[in-house]
């Protein structure tokens, strides 16, 4: 799997995260934004590399404006975005 | 026990979240008016990974899935039956056909996923007037029909009748479908009162529900749960009587009569049967808390 095309999932509400993926040729950048970047910044960070890595994903840029998300809502957002990133489902 | 069922809009985290700490006996995670056409792929998802995740409890998990008249029902299924949701509520169900048509579907994806077949329940909702004309044989359609679900608003729509707090609109519908579920020995769930401010015409309408036989309320709003949960339990003035009856049946038997009274009044078999039916719901509502 790779990041196809420009692609958007989730919302600015609270508990949810906007994630945005973005191709480039380029080693996986991620960047974070977070109101509790300071305290679970590095936890969310790992979620993200960990889902990036089940998918087969090494390339391309990944931006993250959290809301205090879950867990399961980061690993949530990041699959649909990257669905849509396929050219696959609703919000591309 | 269904008292109360929570509907939660399947593409908010937020409200999915609080899920776990909401006083309802079911919620229901919804894929279908609650999700805009081009955010389903994301709530079918998002469910899915809330439904692993998180832990709900005793709470029985129904997942309301788009109309099976299209084509994203079978998308939200894929997504979210690896998931193990105990419910699934078809959305404008209108005849028995479409009830076969998805328990058709479960049966072959309860296989693939090494789910014992007929595991997941079926909760049909009747919105629409051909649904309630046909409720008998909805209601028949499968044995994993759990309970029959009236909406409301839809059907006044359809009905092309305006939808009122009063509720007369909907008479018709609720005593059809009260009589059609118990016809077929399952529970019935009232339409939700959608005006989340007004608690007073809540507890008159959900009171009325519970007099027409049905056993609980669909409900759109957190305020409303307590309310719809007190109506729909039994009071402990119910569970005193019902244990006087009991009490009174077996004091009969030792005494060898054929006939018993209690406070002046013959316990006949509906009696006993009403006595029986509030000490289950006592000792249900027990074992949930």
């Amino acid at each position: 799997m790779e990041i196809k095309q420009q692609a958007l999932a989730g919302t600015l509400e609270s508990s949810d995260v906007l994630v945005e993926m973005i191709p480039e040729a380029c080693p996986l950048e991620i960047e974070l934004s977070s109101p509790v970047k300071a305290q679970f910044g590095e936890e969310i960070l790992n979620t993200v590399r960990e889902v990036m890595a089940d998918q087969g994903i090494d390339q391309g840029r990944i931006r993250l404006e959290d809301r205090g998300a879950l867990d399961c809502t980061i690993r949530a957002r990041l699959l649909a975005c990257l669905e849509r990133a396929q050219g696959q489902g609703g919000n591309q | 026990m269904r008292r109360s069922m929570m509907f939660l809009p399947g593409n908010s985290p937020r409200m999915i979240m609080n899920g776990p700490v909401l006083p309802a006996d079911s919620l229901i995670l919804d894929l279908e008016d609650a999700v805009a056409p081009d955010q389903k792929d994301a709530a079918r998802i998002l469910v899915a990974n809330a439904l692993k995740n998180l832990d709900f409890g005793k709470k029985e998990i129904v997942v309301r899935i788009n109309d099976l008249a299209g084509s994203d029902w079978q998308k939200d299924l894929d997504a979210i039956l690896p998931a193990k949701p105990q419910v699934i509520m078809p959305p404008k169900v209108a005849r028995a056909e479409d009830i076969e048509l998805l328990a058709s579907y479960l049966d072959k994806k309860e296989n693939e996923l090494g789910i014992a077949v007929g595991t997941t329940k079926i909760i049909p909702l009747l919105e629409l007037a051909i649904g309630v004309e046909n409720s008998y044989a909805i209601a028949c359609a499968s044995p994993r029909v759990a309970a029959l679900f009236l909406g409301g608003e839809d059907l006044s729509a359809d009905l092309r009748s305006p939808r009122t707090k009063e509720g007369w609109e909907i008479f018709y519908a609720r005593t059809r479908l009260v009589c059609a579920a118990r016809a077929a020995e399952i529970e019935v769930i009232d339409t939700p009162f959608t005006d989340t401010n007004d608690l007073e015409g809540l507890e008159i309408d959900a009171k009325f529900a519970k007099s027409l036989g049905f056993s609980g309320k669909a409900v759109i709003s957190p305020r409303h749960l307590d309310i719809v949960n007190q109506v729909f339990s039994p009071t402990e003035e119910d569970i005193l009587w019902a244990k006087d009856v009991m009490a009174a049946i077996e004091q009969g038997k030792k005494e060898g009569k054929g006939a018993v009274s209690l406070r002046g009044k013959m316990i006949d078999k509906p009696i006993v049967m009403r006595a029986e039916q509030i000490l289950a719901a006592e000792r249900a509502l027990a074992e949930e808390f």
